[in-house]
C-alpha cells in the first residue's frame, strides 16, 4: 500500500530500515541529514538510491530530512517535478512517496521529513524550496556546507597573495614573503645575466673561428658566418629576456598585493597605512630601511627589510649630500621609534657642531627627542659614557646571571644613538667608547646610527676600518652597493624618505609623543 | 613503472599522460657503515655525495654541491649534505632537486654524479643507489644500483639534456675516481 502524499501531509511508518527512491529529470545531488550530519550521495544523477537506517539515528536527534539541489544555474521551475519514494528495506514495499510540484526559482529543497512522535517514526511530506540553493538550505537546516574540494589551481596561473609564505604570524609571514621574493629576484636576474654572457662569449668565439679560418675570412662565406653566429646569439638573448620577463611580470604582480599589505614598519612613506598609525604594542619583528632594484628592472622594487632588534649599526653615508644624509637618518629614527611600544625605545643625539639642527627638528619639536642634541666635546663625552656604562652594567648582569639587578634608575628601554658628523668633537676616548658601542653595544639594547662621510676620518687611517665594517651602510643617496646573500649582485640601495610635502613624519612623531604622555611615562 | 636503466641508455623524460616532466630529483642512498663493537666511533663513516654540474655547450656555468647548495639561478637545489649514510633501506640519503621550467635557456646538459668522499670504493658501500624521480608525484622514473660497482670512488650517473621542447634523459653510469665533482670535470666533458 502506497501512501501518495501531498505537502504538509503526514504518515506513520512501519519500518525503520528505509530505502529512499529520488527521480528527477535532470541530475541532481541528493542526500540526508540527521543533526548536523548531512550525508550526500557522492554523485549526481537523475536517479538516487539510499538507505536511511532510523534506529541508528542518536536519540537525540529529532528528525532526518531528504534533501535534494540542482547544479548551479537551474532552478526545479524549469524542470519536471522531482520524486521521492520511501520503501521498506526489509519488505521492499513501497511505503510512501511524494512529488514535488509547484516550485520555481528553487534551486535546493527538503522534499520529507522523518520525525519521532511518541517513541515511532513518521513521514512527512515537506517540498520546501529554497532560491539561495544547497547553501540557503544548510544553513535552515542549522548545518553549514561542507568547503567543497577546490581543483587545484595551474601553478603557472597562481594569482599571488600578501603573506604567502611561512610564519607564526602575519607579520612573520609578510617578512618571510618578502625576503622570498629579493631571492626569487636575484636568482631570476642570475639565470638571465649568466644566459645573456653565455651568448656573448659564444659570439665572440664563433666570430674568431669565422677569421682565423681561410675559408670564411673574407667574402660571403664571413658575412653568413658571422650573420648565422649574430642570429643564434640574438636567439638566445631572447629566450633569456622572455624566461626574465615571465619572472619579472609574476614578482611584479607578487609585489602589487604585498605592498599594501605591509605593515607601517615594513611599509614605504608613501604607504597609507602611514595615515592610520598608532603605536604598536608589541616591538615590529623587523623594520624597513630602504629599497633595493637591480637595472634589468628598476621599476621592481624589494623593501629592504632588517630585523629587530638591530644586530648592528647603521651608517648613513652623508658623502655625497650632508643633508639629505641627515634627513635620511631621521626618519629612520623616526621609523625605529615607531616600530616599538611606548617607552620600550629612546633616542638620544649627540650633534657636536649643532650642525643638523634643521634636520633634527622635527624630533625635537615633537617631544619625541626628550633631551636636546648633546653639543661639544663635552656632550660627546657626557652621552658616550653614559651609555658605555649602561652597556657595562647589562653585561655584568648578563654575565652573573641577574638580569634583574639592574640598578632600578636604569631605562629599560633600547637606546638609538644618532651621532651626527662623526667624527667631529671626537677624541681617542671617544673614539674607543664608540667602537665599544658598536661591538658590543647591541646586545646591551644600545644602537648606533652614524651620519658620517668616511673622508672626514681619513686621518685616523685603518684604526677605524673596523667601525665602518661593523656598521650596515646606508646611502643619502641611491648608491649600487649593497650585495644579496645568495649571488652576490650588486643592487642599488635607496634611501627612505617621505614624500616632498608630506606630513606623514610630523604625524607619526605626534602619535609616538601623544602615546606617551597618555601612557604617562 | 620504474626503468632499471642500463649503461648508455636513453629515456624521454615524456610522462605517460604526454604532457613534460617539470620537476625531477635525483636520490643518492646508501647504508650507513656498521659500527663494531665498543669503538664503535672508530668505524669509517662512508660519505658520499651528490653533485649537479650545469652545462651550456660543453662548458660548465654552474655546479650544485654540498658547498653551493643552490644554482645561482635558483633551479637546481640540493636539501643538504649527508655525511653518515642512512639504513639503506631505499630512502634518498641526499636529494638534488631540479627544477626544469626555470633552468635558464643557455643550460642545455645537468649531469649528475656521485663521489665517495670519505674514499671507500663503491665495492664496499652497501645498498647504494642513484635514482630518478618525478618530483610532481614521487614516481621513480630510473634507478641505478651502485653497490658492487667496482673499485672505483665516483660514477657520472646520469645526463639530463634538452630536446626539442622537453628534456630526455641518458644513464651513463661511467665510472670514475675523485674526491668531488671538480676531479670529475674531465671525466664528465668525455660524457656530454
Amino acid at each position: 500500500m502506497t501512501a501518495e502524499l501531498v505537502r504538509g501531509q503526514n504518515h506513520p511508518l512501519r519500518e525503520t530500515r528505509l530505502e529512499i527512491t529520488v527521480s528527477a529529470a535532470t541530475p541532481v545531488l541528493s542526500g540526508s541529514t540527521a543533526g548536523e550530519t548531512l550525508r550526500l550521495d557522492p554523485q549526481d544523477a537523475c536517479v538516487h538510491r539510499f538507505p536511511v537506517e532510523l534506529d541508528a539515528v542518536p536519540a537525540s536527534e529529532e528528525r532526518v530530512s531528504v534533501v535534494l539541489a540542482l547544479p548551479p544555474g537551474v532552478r526545479f521551475g524549469a524542470v519536471a517535478a522531482p520524486y521521492v519514494a520511501v520503501l521498506g528495506a526489509g519488505s521492499g514495499a513501497e511505503l510512501a512517496s511524494f512529488t514535488i510540484d509547484g516550485l520555481g526559482d528553487e534551486s535546493a529543497l527538503v522534499a520529507l521529513e522523518f520525525y519521532r512522535r511518541q517513541g515511532a517514526w513518521k513521514v512527512r511530506a515537506v517540498g520546501q524550496g529554497y532560491a539561495g540553493g544547497l547553501p540557503e538550505l544548510l544553513r535552515d537546516l542549522g548545518l553549514k556546507p561542507e568547503p567543497e574540494p577546490k581543483p587545484d589551481p595551474a601553478p603557472s596561473a597562481a594569482q599571488p597573495v600578501a603573506g604567502d609564505a611561512s610564519g607564526w604570524s602575519m607579520e612573520e609571514r609578510l617578512y618571510n614573503q618578502v625576503w622570498g621574493m629579493f631571492e626569487d629576484l636575484a636568482r631570476t636576474i642570475a639565470g638571465y645575466r649568466s644566459a645573456v654572457g653565455f651568448a656573448e662569449s659564444r659570439l665572440d668565439q664563433e666570430l674568431d673561428r669565422a677569421l682565423s679560418d681561410p675559408r670564411t675570412r673574407v667574402g660571403p662565406a664571413a658575412e653568413a658566418a658571422r650573420d648565422q653566429a649574430m642570429a643564434r646569439h640574438t636567439d638566445l638573448v631572447d629566450q633569456a629576456r622572455a624566461a626574465l620577463d615571465r619572472d619579472l611580470a609574476q614578482l611584479t604582480a607578487e609585489a602589487e598585493v604585498v605592498e599594501p599589505a605591509l605593515p607601517p614598519a615594513y611599509a614605504g612613506w608613501d604607504s597609507p597605512v602611514w595615515h592610520g598609525y598608532s603605536v604598536p604594542e608589541e616591538p615590529s619583528m623587523a623594520v624597513r630601511v630602504g629599497e633595493l632594484h637591480l637595472p634589468e628592472q628598476p621599476a621592481l622594487r624589494i623593501p629592504m627589510l632588517v630585523r629587530l632588534p638591530l644586530e648592528r649599526g647603521l651608517w648613513v653615508d652623508s658623502a655625497q649630500d650632508r643633508r639629505r644624509g641627515q634627513d635620511v637618518a631621521v626618519a629612520l629614527a623616526a621609523r625605529l621609534m615607531a616600530s616599538y611600544p611606548v617607552g620600550a625605545y629612546a633616542l638620544q643625539v649627540i650633534d657636536p657642531s649643532g650642525s643638523a639642527s634643521a634636520a633634527l627638528a622635527p624630533l625635537v619639536g615633537s617631544g619625541v627627542l626628550r633631551e636636546p642634541p648633546a653639543t661639544g666635546a663635552a656632550g660627546v663625552t657626557t652621552v658616550l659614557s653614559r651609555l658605555t656604562e649602561r652597556v657595562d652594567l647589562v653585561h655584568m648582569a648578563l654575565r652573573a646571571g641577574a638580569p634583574d639587578a639592574l640598578p632600578p634608575d636604569l631605562d629599560p628601554a633600547e637606546q638609538l644613538l644618532i651621532v651626527n658628523d662623526f667624527p667631529y668633537g671626537f677624541d681617542d676616548r671617544a673614539i674607543t667608547q664608540l667602537r665599544y658601542l658598536a661591538d658590543e653595544g647591541p646586545s646591551a639594547g644600545v644602537h648606533l646610527l652614524l651620519i658620517a662621510d668616511r673622508e672626514d676620518a681619513h686621518e685616523y687611517g685603518p684604526v677605524l676600518d673596523p667601525l665602518w665594517r661593523s656598521l650596515l651602510r646606508l646611502t643619502a643617496v641611491p648608491d649600487d652597493h649593497m650585495a644579496d646573500p645568495w649571488v652576490g649582485h650588486a643592487w642599488t640601495y635607496e634611501p627612505l624618505l617621505p614624500p616632498h610635502g608630506s606630513q606623514v613624519l610630523p604625524l607619526v612623531l605626534r602619535q609616538i609623543a601623544a602615546a606617551r604622555q597618555a601612557y604617562g611615562s | 613503472m620504474t626503468v632499471n636503466m642500463t649503461k648508455g641508455q636513453q629515456i624521454s623524460l615524456q610522462k605517460s599522460d604526454g604532457g613534460t616532466l617539470t620537476a625531477v630529483r635525483m636520490g643518492l642512498g646508501w647504508q650507513a657503515a656498521p659500527r663494531r663493537g665498543l669503538f664503535g666511533k672508530r668505524t669509517q663513516e662512508i660519505d658520499l655525495d651528490a653533485s649537479a654540474v650545469l652545462f651550456a655547450d660543453k662548458e660548465p656555468t654552474d655546479v650544485v654541491f654540498f658547498q653551493h647548495l643552490v644554482s645561482n639561478d635558483g633551479s637546481v637545489r640540493h636539501t643538504g649534505d649527508n655525511r653518515v649514510g642512512g639504513a639503506g633501506q631505499g630512502g634518498d640519503d641526499e636529494s638534488i632537486l631540479v627544477d626544469l621550467q626555470r633552468v635558464p635557456v643557455h643550460v642545455n646538459q645537468i649531469v649528475f654524479t656521485v663521489n665517495s668522499f670519505t674514499g671507500q670504493t663503491f665495492g664496499e658501500v652497501q645498498n647504494a643507489f642513484c635514482r630518478l624521480v618525478d618530483e610532481t608525484n614521487g614516481q621513480e622514473l630510473a634507478r641505478y644500483t651502485l653497490t658492487g660497482g667496482g673499485p672505483h670512488t665516483a660514477q657520472i650517473m646520469a645526463k639530463v639534456e634538452r630536446s626539442g621542447a622537453g628534456w630526455s634523459m641518458t644513464a651513463i653510469g661511467t665510472p670514475a675516481n675523485g674526491r668531488t665533482f671538480q676531479d670529475l670535470l674531465p671525466a664528465i666533458a668525455s660524457a656530454l
